[in-house]
């Protein structure tokens, strides 16, 4: 990897920004594009970092020893309880959703027939669910979880909620990643006598790993970002849940609680923070993961 | 003469409605070179893959005929079991995205062999008899992706090697070399036919010529002539043997 970002710097890459500029000058066309372009990129980044800035200037000052207790009470408002139920949410969900996601997806490239009507049908479906707003897996969990099969308000409900708002998204991106393998790959497994059940988890599967880990990583952007799906089936409680059937709150949803109550706006800041810290770690480690997997790839 | 390792009797197949082979019928003879050549689209290819059965993977392709293994019906043995006599070398060099130790020991771990003392020996073997050993010694655990196309083609047949096969098949192996690689791989050809049946496909006349001792030239689907290569190159039965090869098309 690092060889190829060398070789990637362009050889004109020494010139400054305005010599640039000036090898323009007899092509206005070219001017006005590179400007847009750079104005472009600018705005972009200006926005992100704007952004930044302004929760952790709003959030930093608030963090507090307090806001970290292990209980939860009007007085410390701490996001503790929250951040163990984010985790034991996105846990939950993934655990669900990724096996899943991935078997389906294996389906589908390694096994079904091409031209198959269950695999048509099958990719309709997730093409429909991955574009359909969160509020309606909410909508449907409460009705299905929560009322239907009497779970009440819990951490359950919401991990299979979640899982089937993400499913989808694994797929999707599983497949992709399966498909990006390619087929000399399987085709020298299966000529050294290797069938399709360990073609598939010792060859195919470890190459696509990276991509089904960006899916991954993706999903669990959706989980910890969620609120929608959350409010009518996890609850509210600001608890660590001791059971699997009791209700709690992920760090996203006492964010939306704090700051809709009005009272601890500042908190709800603090929370952001650790809530992009969280986010941070997550794909950090999952790269990580995903460089451990795919040893041997690298040249 | 050499008994004949493989006979291929009345075979015809079908892509859908296409017919890729009309009624093929030949004896591959042991431990000799034995080269398909003619024109792209004639079948050649799609013959060597029905030797280890790889046409079984294409969707809506029907084969009739009989091929036999040693007197025995591929169609009838295991296809893991075949494919393992059988081994195969593709067109372009794919090693897998491990490190070379782990390409080669992919084979003999998928029929069973766990052993580690076992699979260094095996290791070890298969890339000497593939003449890439040198050339990989201080690098078994590095990735087989950073070596050259030539080494990596090399590491392929060592992986193909590993396995034991009895007969080697090889899709225009050297089809996307330089000359050197090219050269080297002819010359491994000829030094591993004491020990297996080599089958390949070739593009390059002269290289049938060099390395062959059998060679078979098919036209749309058809096996046109099949003769000792010597015989073929110098003397050829059929008017379209001798336009081809002299380069009148093709």
């Amino acid at each position: 990897m690092r060889k190829q970002k060398q070789l990637a710097t362009p050889i004109y890459g020494k010139q400054s920004f305005l010599e640039k500029l000036i090898s323009y000058k007899k092509k206005p066309g070219s001017l006005i594009m590179a400007i847009l372009v750079m104005l472009a990129t600018a705005f972009t980044l200006f926005i992100i970092l704007y952004i930044l800035g302004y929760i952790l200037a709003k959030g930093i000052p608030y963090i507090t020893p307090s806001l970290f207790s292990w209980e939860y009470n009007s007085e410390n408002v701490s996001l503790m309880p929250a951040l163990i139920t984010t985790i034991e949410m996105t846990v939950l969900s993934l655990v669900i959703a990724v096996p899943l996601g991935i078997f389906t997806a294996i389906y589908l490239v390694e096994y079904a027939k091409s031209g198959n009507r269950l695999v048509k049908l099958i990719r309709l479906t997730t093409e429909t669910l991955s574009g359909i707003p969160s509020i309606i897996y909410g909508l449907f969990g409460m009705l299905f979880f929560v009322t239907y099969l009497k779970w009440k308000y819990s951490l359950l409900a919401g991990g299979l909620t979640l899982s089937i708002m993400i499913l989808p998204l694994i797929m999707r991106t599983t497949e992709e990643a399966l498909l990006a393998v390619p087929a000399s790959y399987r085709e020298a497994s299966f000529g050294l006598g290797a069938g399709r059940l360990r073609t598939v988890f010792r060859v195919v599967l470890p190459s696509a790993i990276p991509g089904i880990l960006a899916g991954v990583i993706l999903a669990i952007g959706r989980i910890v970002g969620e609120t929608a799906a959350l409010i009518y089936t996890a609850g509210t409680v600001a608890q660590v849940p001791p059971t699997l059937l009791s209700s709690g709150r992920t760090l996203a949803v006492h964010m939306y609680l704090l700051s809709s109550e009005g009272l601890n706006t500042n908190q709800a800041y603090a929370t952001a923070v650790v809530l992009l810290i969280l986010v941070v770690l997550i794909n950090g480690l999952s790269s990580l993961v995903s460089r451990k997997l795919s040893k041997g790839k690298q040249v | 003469m050499n008994s004949n390792k493989i006979s291929i009797q009345n075979v015809d197949l079908f892509y859908g409605t296409f017919q890729a082979l009309k009624s093929i019928n030949m004896d591959i003879p042991e431990n000799q070179v034995t080269a398909f050549i003619g024109p792209s689209g004639c079948g050649k290819s799609t013959l060597l893959k029905c030797l280890n059965r790889m046409n079984d993977l294409v969707e809506g392709c029907k084969i009739t005929g009989e091929i036999l293994l040693d007197d025995k019906s591929i169609n009838q043995m295991d296809v893991n079991l075949l494919r393992k006599q059988v081994g195969m070398v593709f067109q372009k060099p794919n090693p897998f995205p491990m490190s070379v130790y782990d390409n080669i020991a992919f084979g003999p771990r998928t029929h069973g062999i766990r052993s580690r003392v076992m699979l260094d020996e095996i290791v070890e073997k298969s890339l000497r008899d593939a003449a890439i050993w040198d050339e990989v010694k201080d690098r078994l655990n590095k990735s087989a992706l950073g070596l050259s196309g030539g080494q990596q083609q090399r590491l392929c047949i060592a992986r193909a090697l590993a396995v034991h096969p009895e007969v080697l098949l090889m899709d225009e192996p050297t089809s996307a070399l330089d000359p050197i690689s090219t050269s080297k791989i002819e010359e491994l050809c000829t030094q591993l036919k004491k020990e297996y049946t080599i089958v390949i496909v070739t593009h390059n006349m002269q290289q049938a010529a060099r390395i062959s001792d059998r060679t078979a030239f098919f036209l749309l689907g058809e096996a046109v002539e099949y003769t000792d290569t010597e015989k073929m190159f110098s003397m050829p039965t059929d008017k379209r043997t001798e336009d081809y090869i002299t380069g009148r098309f093709g």
